[in-house]
C-alpha cells in the first residue's frame, strides 16, 4: 500500500477535493458522453470544449469570473450551431468546424492582447491541458450543481433520446418533438463540456467525453448498463490518475510531478483498445425448424 | 361507427410537384388495408401524412385513436445501446420524460409481444446487429406493444424472398385479427396480402382509387389512375397488373 | 507591409492558403473535418517531444501527424470515424502534455506552434514549404478521381476496385504531411479554420466539384492576403482573421443558400437538390 500511495496523499486537501470533483466531472462526461457517441455528436463535444477555453480566456482578459466565461461560451456556441440547423451528420460537423475556427481565432485574440496586459506565458498549457489540482474550494460547490444539473438533464431526456436515434419518424409520430430534445441534449453536453474543461482542461475534457462511453459501448448492452459502466471506467481512470500523478511527483524529473491528463488520458485509451480487440458476440443460432408456430425467416 | 381515419380531398405538394390530389378515403376499425401502388406514386407520402409527419397542401385529414408506425428501413448502428427487449420497451413510453422503474408487468408484455412475433428468441441481441428480417419484427413488436388502434407498415416485404413475406403477413392478419387492430400496410406487389385484405387502396399517378379487391383492381379504374390504358392479368390466384404498352410490369 | 522582410510571409501565406484550399475541399467532402483538426493540433504534441529530444520540431511535427494519421485510419476498421478521430487525438495530445512539462520554456514555441506567428518567416522556412505543399497538391491531383469517387460514392468506388479504406488512409497521409509543413508557419489551430471555412462556403455556393475546388482555393487565398494585410497594420494575430473570415464566408454561403432554395420554391420549378 504504502509504494501505491506517496506519503501525505490522504491528508492533503488538495486531493480530496481532486477527487470529489473529479469524480463528478467523470461521471457527468460519462453519462452525457453515451449519448454523444451513439448520436454521432463526439466532434461537437470536442468543439464545445475548445470553444468554452475561449470563453474562459476572454472572461480572464476582460476580468469576469472565468466559471461564467465558459459556460456562457459554451452555450452560445450550442445555440448558434443549432441555429444553423443543419440536419445532415456531415453538414453539422462542418458547421461546428466553422463555429470552432471562429472560436479559436477569438482565442487567439484574446491571449494576445492577455499579453499585453500581463504575463500569461503558462496560460496555454493550463487551457489546453488543465490542473485538476489548483481549484479553488469556493468554486466547487456551483461545479457540482452545474455537472448535476446537466447529468439529470440527459437522464431524464434518456429514452427520448433513445427513441429518436433509433428512428426520428417514430419518435415524431408519438408526439415527441425531436428537435427540441436535440437542441436540449446538446445544452447539456455543451454545459458538462464547458465544466470539464474548465476544471481539467480542454483536452481531458474530451478524453472523459469520449474514451469511457466508447467503450462501454463495446462491452455493454443495455441503456443502463452502458452508462453505468462508462461511468465506472471514468471514476477509475480518473482516480487512478489523480494518484499516479501525486506519487509522480517522486518519479523522475524529480520535483515536478507528471501531468495528471496525461495519466488520465492512457489509461483511457488503454481500456479502449482492450475493448477493441475483443470479437463482438454472434446471435444465438437458429433452431431447425420444426414447428409452424413461429414463421421462419 | 367513426373511422380511425378520414381523409377529405387531400392533396399534397413537395418542392413545386403535386404529388398526391383529390383523395378521399377511410380506414375502419380493425380493418386490414393493402396501400398498393407503383414506386414513387406517393405511398409513403399518404403515410406520412397519416401519422402528421408530413402537412397536406389542401384538404383535410381527421384522426382518431393511436397509431403505430413501423418505416421502411432504419439506420441502426452497431454500437446502439439497445437490446431487442429495449427497444419493444421503448414502444411502451419511449415519447415520455424521466425515469421508469422496470416492473414485472411490463418485463411481461415486452415478453408477451416478442414471441408473438416470433422474436423471442433473439431478445438479448443488441437491435444493431440482427438482419434486416429479424429488426422487422423487433420494430412490429415495438409498435404493437403499446396496443394501438392502427398500424401503419411502410413497404416491410420489400425486401423480404416469398416465404418470409407470407410469415410476416401472417404474424399481422393473426395479431390483426386477435387485438382488433387495424392494419395498413403499402406494398408495390399485391399478391402477399390477397388473402388477408379487407379493403385496398390503389395509388398511382398521384390519386387513389379505394375499395374491395374485386372493385378496384380492374382494368378500368387502374387505367383511370395510371392515366394510360394498363391490363389485369390473373393468373392462379396471382394478379398482375400490365401496362398497355408492354412496358415492365407491376 | 511589403518589404522583402515580409515577401517571405507573403508567398508562405500563399502557399499555405492554396494547401489548405485543396485539402480543404476534400476534408469537408469526405467529412473529415474533425480530422482536420485533429492532425495539426496532435502534430503539435510531436514538436514538443522533438524539442526535449533535441531534434528540428519538423520531425517531431512528422512523426507525430504520420502517426496521427494511421492511428485515426486503423481505429476506424472498428469504430466510428469520429470516436477514432477523438481517441487518437486525445492520446497524441495527453503524451504531449508529459512533454511539455519536461521541457523548460515551452511556453512560447507552443503559442507559435498554435496560433502562428505573422513575422519571422524565414528564407528556409518557406522553401521546405513550396516544395513539400507542391508534392501534397500534385499527390492529391494524381489521386483526384478516385478519390473524388470514394469521397462521393464509397459504395460504387469499392466495387470499382478502390478501397475507401486505402484512400482514407492515403488522404490522411497527405493531410498529415500538408500540416506538418504549415504548422510551424500559421499556427495549428489556424491550419484547421483555413481548410474548413473556405471549403464549406465554396460548396454553397456551386455544385460543380471543379469549380469548388478552385473557389475553395479563392477563398483561401483571399482569407490569408487579407489577413496578413490586417495583422501587419492591427499587430493582432493571423489566427484570428483568418477565423472570422472563414466563419463569414460560411455564413454567407448559408444565407445564399436558403435565398435560393426558397425562390426555387416560389417558382415552382424543380425540386431543388437538398444542401
Amino acid at each position: 500500500m504504502r509504494y501505491i500511495f506517496e506519503p501525505g496523499f490522504f491528508a492533503s486537501g488538495q486531493v480530496h477535493t481532486a477527487l470529489l470533483v473529479g469524480a463528478v466531472i467523470a461521471i457527468t462526461s460519462a453519462v452525457v458522453g453515451v449519448f454523444t457517441v451513439t448520436r454521432g455528436q463526439s466532434f461537437a463535444g470536442h468543439s464545445l470544449a475548445d470553444i468554452s477555453v475561449t470563453g474562459g480566456s476572454g472572461a480572464f482578459f476582460i476580468g469576469v469570473s472565468q466559471f461564467w466565461g465558459y459556460l456562457a461560451f459554451g452555450a452560445g456556441a450550442a445555440a448558434f450551431i443549432e441555429m444553423i440547423g443543419v440536419q445532415r451528420r456531415r453538414g453539422r460537423d462542418v458547421a461546428t468546424g466553422v463555429v470552432l475556427g471562429g472560436a479559436l481565432g477569438l482565442a487567439a485574440l484574446f491571449l494576445y492582447l492577455g499579453t499585453q496586459t500581463s504575463s500569461t506565458t503558462g496560460a496555454t498549457f493550463t487551457i489546453l491541458f488543465g490542473s485538476l489540482f489548483v481549484l479553488t474550494s469556493s468554486t466547487v460547490p456551483a461545479l457540482i450543481v452545474s455537472a448535476l444539473i446537466a447529468l439529470v438533464t440527459v437522464i431524464v431526456l434518456a429514452r427520448v433520446l433513445l427513441l429518436s436515434s433509433l428512428s426520428p419518424d417514430i419518435a415524431a409520430a408519438r408526439g415527441v418533438n425531436v428537435r427540441l430534445a436535440g437542441a436540449v441534449f446538446l445544452m447539456a453536453l455543451a454545459i458538462s463540456v464547458a465544466l470539464s474543461a474548465m476544471v481539467i482542461g480542454a483536452l481531458l475534457s474530451t478524453a472523459l467525453l469520449i474514451g469511457p462511453a466508447a467503450t462501454a459501448l463495446k462491452v455493454a448492452r443495455g441503456p443502463v448498463r452502458a452508462m453505468v459502466t462508462a461511468a465506472a471506467i471514468g471514476v477509475l481512470a480518473t482516480w487512478l490518475g489523480i494518484v499516479l500523478s501525486y506519487d509522480s511527483f517522486y518519479w523522475r524529473p524529480a520535483g515536478k510531478g507528471w501531468p495528471v491528463s496525461f495519466f488520465i488520458v492512457v489509461l483511457v485509451a488503454g481500456a479502449y483498445l482492450v475493448t477493441y480487440f475483443k470479437p463482438s458476440r454472434p446471435i444465438p443460432p437458429q433452431p431447425a425448424q420444426e414447428h409452424t408456430c413461429s414463421p421462419a425467416l | 361507427m367513426t373511422p380511425l381515419v378520414e381523409l377529405d380531398d387531400v392533396g399534397v405538394r413537395l418542392g413545386g410537384r403535386q404529388i398526391l390530389r383529390h383523395v378521399t378515403t377511410s380506414i375502419g376499425d380493425g380493418q386490414f388495408t393493402g396501400l398498393i401502388g407503383p414506386n414513387g406514386a406517393g405511398k409513403t407520402t399518404l403515410l406520412r401524412v397519416i401519422l402528421g409527419l408530413q402537412d397536406v397542401s389542401e384538404g383535410r385529414v381527421r384522426k382518431t385513436g393511436t397509431v403505430g408506425y413501423v418505416p421502411q428501413k432504419l439506420l441502426i448502428e452497431p454500437d446502439m445501446p439497445l437490446r431487442v427487449k429495449d427497444v419493444v420497451s421503448l414502444g411502451i413510453d419511449g415519447n415520455k420524460l424521466g425515469i421508469r422503474l422496470p416492473s414485472r408487468e411490463r418485463t411481461q408484455k415486452v415478453d408477451d409481444m416478442l414471441i408473438a412475433v416470433g422474436a423471442d428468441r433473439y431478445k438479448n441481441a443488441r437491435v444493431g446487429e440482427l438482419s434486416g428480417g429479424e429488426q422487422q419484427r423487433v420494430m412490429i413488436a415495438h409498435a404493437l406493444v403499446s396496443k394501438p388502434d392502427l398500424l401503419l407498415l411502410d413497404e416491410p416485404l420489400a425486401n423480404l424472398d416469398i416465404s418470409s413475406a407470407q410469415g410476416i403477413v401472417t404474424v399481422l392478419s393473426d395479431l390483426s385479427r386477435k387485438e382488433g387492430i387495424a392494419v395498413l400496410l403499402s406494398a408495390h406487389d399485391m399478391n402477399p396480402l390477397l388473402p388477408v385484405m379487407d379493403r385496398i387502396i390503389y395509388v398511382a399517378g398521384g390519386k387513389v382509387a379505394a375499395g374491395t379487391v374485386d372493385e378496384v383492381v380492374q382494368p378500368e379504374v387502374l387505367g383511370e389512375l395510371y392515366g394510360h390504358e394498363v391490363d389485369v392479368l390473373r393468373v392462379r390466384g396471382r394478379v398482375l397488373v400490365v401496362a398497355a404498352t408492354g412496358l415492365v410490369p407491376q | 507591409m511589403f518589404s522583402s522582410f515580409m515577401m517571405n510571409t507573403w508567398i508562405a501565406g500563399t502557399a499555405v492558403a492554396v494547401i489548405a484550399g485543396v485539402m480543404g475541399f476534400f476534408a469537408v467532402l469526405r467529412g473529415s473535418t474533425f480530422a482536420a483538426h485533429a492532425i495539426p493540433n496532435g502534430a503539435f504534441a510531436g514538436a514538443a517531444g522533438a524539442g526535449l529530444l533535441g531534434l528540428n520540431a519538423l520531425v517531431g511535427l512528422a512523426v507525430f501527424s504520420i502517426a496521427g494519421a494511421l492511428g485515426i485510419a486503423g481505429l476506424s476498421r472498428r469504430s466510428r470515424p469520429d470516436v477514432a478521430t477523438a481517441l487518437t487525438f486525445v492520446l497524441m495530445l495527453g503524451v504531449g502534455a508529459l512533454f511539455v512539462s519536461w521541457s523548460t520554456g515551452y511556453a512560447q514555441e507552443a503559442y507559435k506552434l498554435l496560433f502562428g506567428e505573422t513575422y519571422g518567416v524565414s528564407a528556409d522556412e518557406v522553401t521546405p514549404l513550396l516544395v513539400l505543399g507542391a508534392v501534397s497538391i500534385a499527390a492529391i491531383l494524381v489521386m483526384f478521381r478516385p478519390l473524388m469517387l470514394s469521397s462521393a460514392l464509397p459504395e460504387v468506388a469499392a466495387a470499382r476496385g478502390v478501397s475507401p479504406q486505402r484512400m482514407e488512409l492515403a488522404f490522411l497521409l497527405i493531410m498529415a504531411l500538408a500540416t506538418s509543413m504549415t504548422v510551424p508557419v500559421v499556427g495549428a489551430l489556424l491550419m484547421f479554420s483555413l481548410m474548413i471555412g473556405p471549403a464549406a462556403a465554396a460548396r454553397s455556393f456551386t455544385a460543380s466539384p471543379v469549380v469548388a475546388l478552385a473557389l475553395s482555393v479563392g477563398l483561401a487565398l483571399v482569407t490569408v492576403w487579407i489577413g496578413l494585410a490586417l495583422a501587419y497594420e492591427t499587430n493582432w494575430p493571423l489566427g484570428f482573421f483568418v477565423g472570422i473570415m472563414g466563419a463569414g464566408f460560411f455564413l454567407m454561403g448559408q444565407a445564399w443558400t436558403a435565398l435560393r432554395t426558397r425562390s426555387l420554391i416560389t417558382d415552382g420549378g424543380a425540386s431543388p437538390t437538398p444542401a
